[in-house]
């Protein structure tokens, strides 16, 4: 996202709006090649990427994409797999053979039950958004401790900020551990105190994120700039 | 169309019963957002129509038949509240709703890039709180801009608007009266940006140069409604433009 340091365009478009765009720029997410222009096919702000025109959408749906980092839920589990809800349109499976134990066949609820979080990561995602997740990997393991808050998915990129540094901000204010997941959940540990605060940052971050002088509304709940 | 009885339905000097010029529109109101419950929300005035609607999805398509492994299906709910009206209306689907909603959705994905959500359903419940006339028309634009607000891709928003012929004079936007009373009736689903008709229906007669001025009639007005759609929102986003 170097649109803030190129001064490019960011503009609200509503669906159908017409973008004026440079001659040859290629159409990004959220934009669609009608005729020669370019039309947007959400609401959100224009931005420029090198010659690519995207739509920031204001408010989304997740999608899953091959390699997200999400949190999720167990929602089904059968003999050898689980069904993982991650706010995705499909509930996402985990096989037995992508998880980190070994398990006995029909042994599945003994290592995740109804309800247990998980943090994983897809592997697979086909035409048709059957999603395939995986726990072999550094960090995935199943959530025991913490507390895990919901944003939208666009607000994610604003609590992770540039180059990390809100969320960073954010870590070394409630001296919590702090793991964003892609599909909006984040998952905190720490003290009460500290979760109280990083949860009251992520509040204002979903609720007035959008607006400018974020940085100063953050300080009221994290304290002073470092 | 209650047929050609003899009530009179324009006023000497040209106007309508309520004062309003043949091709002006009722007063209309939008705003986008208006339930948080929701992953897209609008509420809609329209002269004494209000219209809700709520988008929710895309989510898995249930039951399993009506899967599309190609695209998303569009389930619509329209449905009027029993107190909408002056009589009571009994709760629940009748024939009317269903047509309603069945047309409502053809409309929708005609604009919606349905083919980025394969299997998936995304669901619409429009409720219509109050009822005057072209429910239809005001159930497709609360529709159109709660989508927008959910963040579904759309290549167009649809704006519902209809015309309609009283005493042999081809009329905008119809109110009750002249709905019950008048000739004839031309709802309409259209595109702005590009012109196109996304939904149309008739009722009534209309000559084929009261057809192309009850088309004109629309095309102006979905211009003006979709200004008023566009400001509720870049306001729901914040904006301030």
């Amino acid at each position: 996202m170097n649109s803030e340091d190129t001064g490019a365009e960011q503009r609200l478009v509503v669906p159908g709006d017409q973008i004026d765009a440079p001659p040859g720029s290629q159409p990004g997410s959220g934009v669609l090649l009608q005729g020669d222009g370019l039309v947007a096919t959400k609401l959100g702000r224009v931005r420029m990427n090198g010659d690519v025109v995207h739509v920031m959408p204001t408010n989304t749906a997740y999608m899953p994409r091959s390699g997200d980092l999400v949190i999720g839920y167990v929602e089904a589990v059968q003999n050898n797999l689980w069904f993982l809800d991650v706010r995705g349109p499909f509930n996402a499976l985990l096989p037995m053979s992508l998880a980190p134990w070994k398990v006995e066949f029909g042994a599945a609820r003994q290592h995740l039950d109804f309800g247990d979080a998980v943090l994983a990561r897809v592997m697979e995602v086909d035409e048709t958004h059957s999603v395939v997740t995986t726990m072999k990997g550094v960090g995935l393991r199943k959530i025991k401790q913490g507390c895990i808050e919901q944003v939208a998915p666009h607000v994610l990129s604003l609590v992770i900020g540039s180059k990390g540094r809100t969320l960073q901000r954010i870590k070394e204010s409630s001296d919590c551990r702090i793991v964003a997941a892609q599909n909006g959940r984040i998952l905190i540990d720490g003290t009460p105190e500290g979760i109280s605060i990083a949860r009251s940052a992520l509040r204002i971050i979903s609720e007035t994120g959008h607006a400018p002088g974020l940085h100063d509304r953050l300080s009221e709940v994290l304290g002073g700039d470092e | 169309m209650g047929g050609y009885g003899d009530i009179k339905l324009l006023r000497d000097d040209g106007k309508r019963l309520d004062g309003r010029a043949v091709d002006e529109l009722r007063e209309v109101e939008v705003k986008a957002g208006v339930l948080p419950a929701a992953e897209g929300s609008a509420w809609v005035k329209h002269g004494l129509n209000v219209a809700v609607a709520a988008v929710y999805g895309p989510m898995e398509a249930h039951p399993r038949k009506i899967q599309r492994q190609d695209r998303a299906v569009i389930d619509v709910r329209y449905n009027m509240a029993p107190f909408s009206t002056s009589d009571r209306i009994r709760p629940g689907f009748n024939r009317r709703s269903r047509e309603i909603s069945k047309v409502t959705a053809e409309a929708l994905e005609s604009v919606v890039l349905v083919e980025r959500y394969p299997r998936s359903k995304i669901r619409v419940e429009i409720e219509i709180l109050a009822a005057e006339a072209g429910t239809r028309c005001v159930g497709i634009t609360a529709a159109s801009v709660a989508l927008a607000n959910a963040g579904i891709p759309m290549k167009d928003m649809i704006v519902g608007v209809a015309s309609g012929k009283i005493d042999d004079v081809v009329v905008l936007d119809l109110d009750k009266a002249e709905d019950n009373y008048g000739q004839a009736d031309l709802p309409m689903g259209i595109l702005p940006n590009t012109g196109e008709i996304a939904f149309l229906q008739m009722d009534g007669d209309l000559s084929t140069e009261e057809y192309e001025l009850a088309t004109e009639y629309n095309f102006k007005a979905a211009r003006e409604i979709h200004e008023l759609m566009k400001q509720a929102l870049l306001d729901s986003a914040g904006g301030d433009e």
